[in-house]
């Protein structure tokens, strides 16, 4: 990929983290890690990646996002407003009464949502479904899940992972699959070596019959590089490993489990979005001075905390 | 006595008898920070086991406990535990294991986290098994009591627990009895049923009735199984019409199983206060306006249906 669209990608998830933070604090309650973790790998299937168009979200030929760790969506809605879906004013309804955007994924309240997840260990299977669907009806699309790591814990995801290389052959086999690891080593309660490690995880799925791919998940072209071999890859579908951070770019949520399921304070958040956008303490009044939408966030911010 | 979560007054109770039995054990599934284990787990480390979100595991491994002599609690989310419903079915009622399944997070509110998230058909699910119990306390001290008898419990049982804090309604000498409902609140035109959550809401809701001119009687039913089937009927026959209120599905919840029994033994009008359709994201306060679950919404609905 050049490095002018690299450094487009770079600045659309910067963009896009400042609005996951936005969001979970003006909501009071979410899941900040695991959507700062996931954004890289959201920021370049949406804008580099998948066939969709946010004014036909029904269209039948575009690729598909399942993302199975449903309780990171801030993430997916921070990409789907940037690419048009919705107003990225309306980001700040997140887990209001009455809004489409709901605490976890709902594809009925909110139209381009492929499924309802939340509930961990059931993207993947749903995920495989389509993409056998896709295959029996002769159309193009691809389609990628994203799962958890303390997520694939759950023995519905080895159900998927035994059969996926398996279904659908050998005249439709699910080569339009890819399923994708948010592997940032904490799940809720703890560091998921300490809950149930999955090591070896490589040596685990190429058992059952996957390709595998192992990557950073926040180097942009590692990540569209994956991608690339993946589409590549015939005949089975694929995994990739993206080893990631959890709660990347916010020095006191990086790998920390406490910020699993938490939203920040209103002070913690504009920290946190100085920190995103890598700017020093001390230049931050100058910054907000040259870059008055930032400024209008931070403010809304403030205002909150009086509230 | 300050407002408490049911799981954390869980977390307490299990903490103290934990000491005094060495047969209790917790199994959990990554959310041993949410359903208040976390405590035992450390005072306990070698009786706590956190398997990973892994939950017809979990209740596998209580069931195996069980059989081994342990009194296991088995702790998730409501809908997540009683989501595995057919491990629930087989490995725990029908092999007879004595495990005690906890659900927490029950009901819409839990608020934000939306509907995935919101046990809402637990009690259904559960009720048609043959063997486990339903107990659904209201407050710290109901809950605390609930807790050791479920030790004591010969066989496997489910306690429905909040997130949110919940008001004292018990009063001091509060005994909590299986199988037994409780009078918390006589009167003689309408019997309004509830536990857990909502009762507090149904208390306040009968002084607002009260200044309507309507004596409502307001019934603990932390036993949603087996009912109180002599003091329902009895209060059903002395008021001639019943409300049923929960935070839960109207259908095959306390609503369902009041309604089944009602039918059968004394017809009488009933009315199901509670969840229709799915759950959704909200503040707790604005969705039990919402789905009038509040005290303002279960007074009105309680008026319609008296047609006052
Ligand atoms: C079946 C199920 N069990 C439990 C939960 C509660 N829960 C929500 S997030 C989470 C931890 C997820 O960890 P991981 O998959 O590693 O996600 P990430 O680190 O990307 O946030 C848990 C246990 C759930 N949503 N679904
Ligand atoms: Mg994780």
């Amino acid at each position: 990929m050049p490095a002018a669209d690299l450094a487009r990608l770079a600045s659309i998830a910067r963009d896009c983290r400042v609005q996951i933070i936005r969001m979970l604090t003006h909501a009071g309650s979410g899941h900040p890690g695991g959507s700062l973790s996931v954004i890289d790998l959201l920021t370049t299937l949406f804008f580099a990646r998948m066939r969709h168009d946010p004014r036909r979200p029904d269209w039948p030929d575009r690729d598909r996002l399942v993302l199975s760790k449903g309780h990171c969506v801030p993430a997916l809605y921070s990409v789907m407003a940037k690419a048009g879906y919705f107003p990225e004013s309306q980001l700040i309804t997140l887990r209001k009464l009455g809004s489409p955007l709901q605490g976890h994924p709902d594809r009925i309240m909110l139209l381009g949502i492929e499924a309802a997840t939340g509930s961990l260990g059931q993207g993947f299977s749903i995920a495989m479904g389509m993409a056998l669907g896709l295959r029996l009806e002769g159309r193009p699309s691809r389609v990628y899940c994203v799962v958890g790591d303390g997520e694939t814990q759950e023995g519905q995801v080895w159900e998927a992972a035994m059969s996926a290389p398996k279904l659908g052959q050998p005249d439709h086999p699910l080569d339009n699959l890819c399923v994708i690891l948010d592997y940032n080593k904490v799940q809720l309660d703890d560091f998921v070596k300490k809950v149930l490690d999955l090591e070896p995880v490589l040596e685990k799925w190429k058992a059952f019959g996957w390709p595998v791919i192992e990557i950073d998940g926040h180097d942009l072209a590692q990540i569209d590089k994956a991608l690339d071999q993946a589409e590549a890859i015939k005949g089975r579908p694929t995994f990739i490993v993206a080893h990631t951070v959890k709660g990347k770019s916010v020095s006191f949520m990086e790998n920390n489990p406490e910020w699993h399921g938490k939203a920040p304070k209103p002070q913690e958040a504009i920290r946190a979005i100085r920190e995103i956008l890598g700017v020093t303490e001390d230049d931050w009044t100058g910054y907000l001075e040259r870059n008055p939408e930032t400024a209008a966030v931070v403010k809304e911010l403030e205002a909150l905390e009086k509230k | 006595m300050p407002a408490k979560a049911s799981r954390v007054a869980f977390g307490e109770a299990l903490l103290e008898l934990g000491a005094q039995d060495p047969r209790i054990v917790t199994v959990d599934a990554d959310l041993s920070k949410s359903t208040m284990t976390a405590a035992f787990a450390k005072a306990y480390p070698a009786r706590a086991f956190n398997v990973g979100i892994a939950e017809a595991n979990m209740i596998g491994i209580g069931a195996g406990l069980a059989l081994a002599g342990k009194i296991p609690f088995v702790c998730s989310f409501a809908c997540f535990v009683v989501g595995r419903f057919e491990t629930i079915r087989v490995s725990v009622a029908y092999t007879r294991a004595n495990v005690k399944i906890v659900g927490t997070h029950a009901g819409i509110a839990i608020g934000e986290d939306g509907y995935s998230q919101m046990g809402l058909e637990d009690i259904a699910c559960l009720r048609a098994l043959p063997n486990i119990p339903i107990i659904q306390p209201a407050d710290e001290t109901e809950t605390k009591q609930a807790v050791a008898y479920a030790v004591e419990h010969p066989g496997p049982l489910y306690l429905r627990l909040t997130r949110q804090n919940l008001e004292p309604v018990s009063p001091p000498d509060y005994r909590f009895q299986f199988g037994k409902a409780v009078v918390l609140r006589p009167g003689s035109d309408v019997t309004i049923l509830a536990s857990g959550g909502p009762l507090f809401n149904c208390l306040k809701a009968a002084e607002k009735l009260e200044g309507e001119g309507v004596k409502a009687e307001v019934i603990n039913v932390a036993c949603i199984k087996p009912l109180d089937e002599d003091l329902l009927v009895r209060s059903a026959g002395k008021t001639g019409r019943v409300v049923t209120v929960e935070d839960h599905s109207i259908s095959g919840g306390l609503g369902g199983a009041v309604s089944e029994l009602l039918a059968e033994v004394l017809p009488t009008p009933v009315r199901r206060l509670g969840i229709q359709g799915f759950g959704e994201s909200g503040d707790p306060k604005g969705l039990y306006a919402k789905h009038g679950l509040d005290a303002d919404g279960i007074a009105r609905n309680v008026m319609k249906f008296l047609n006052r």
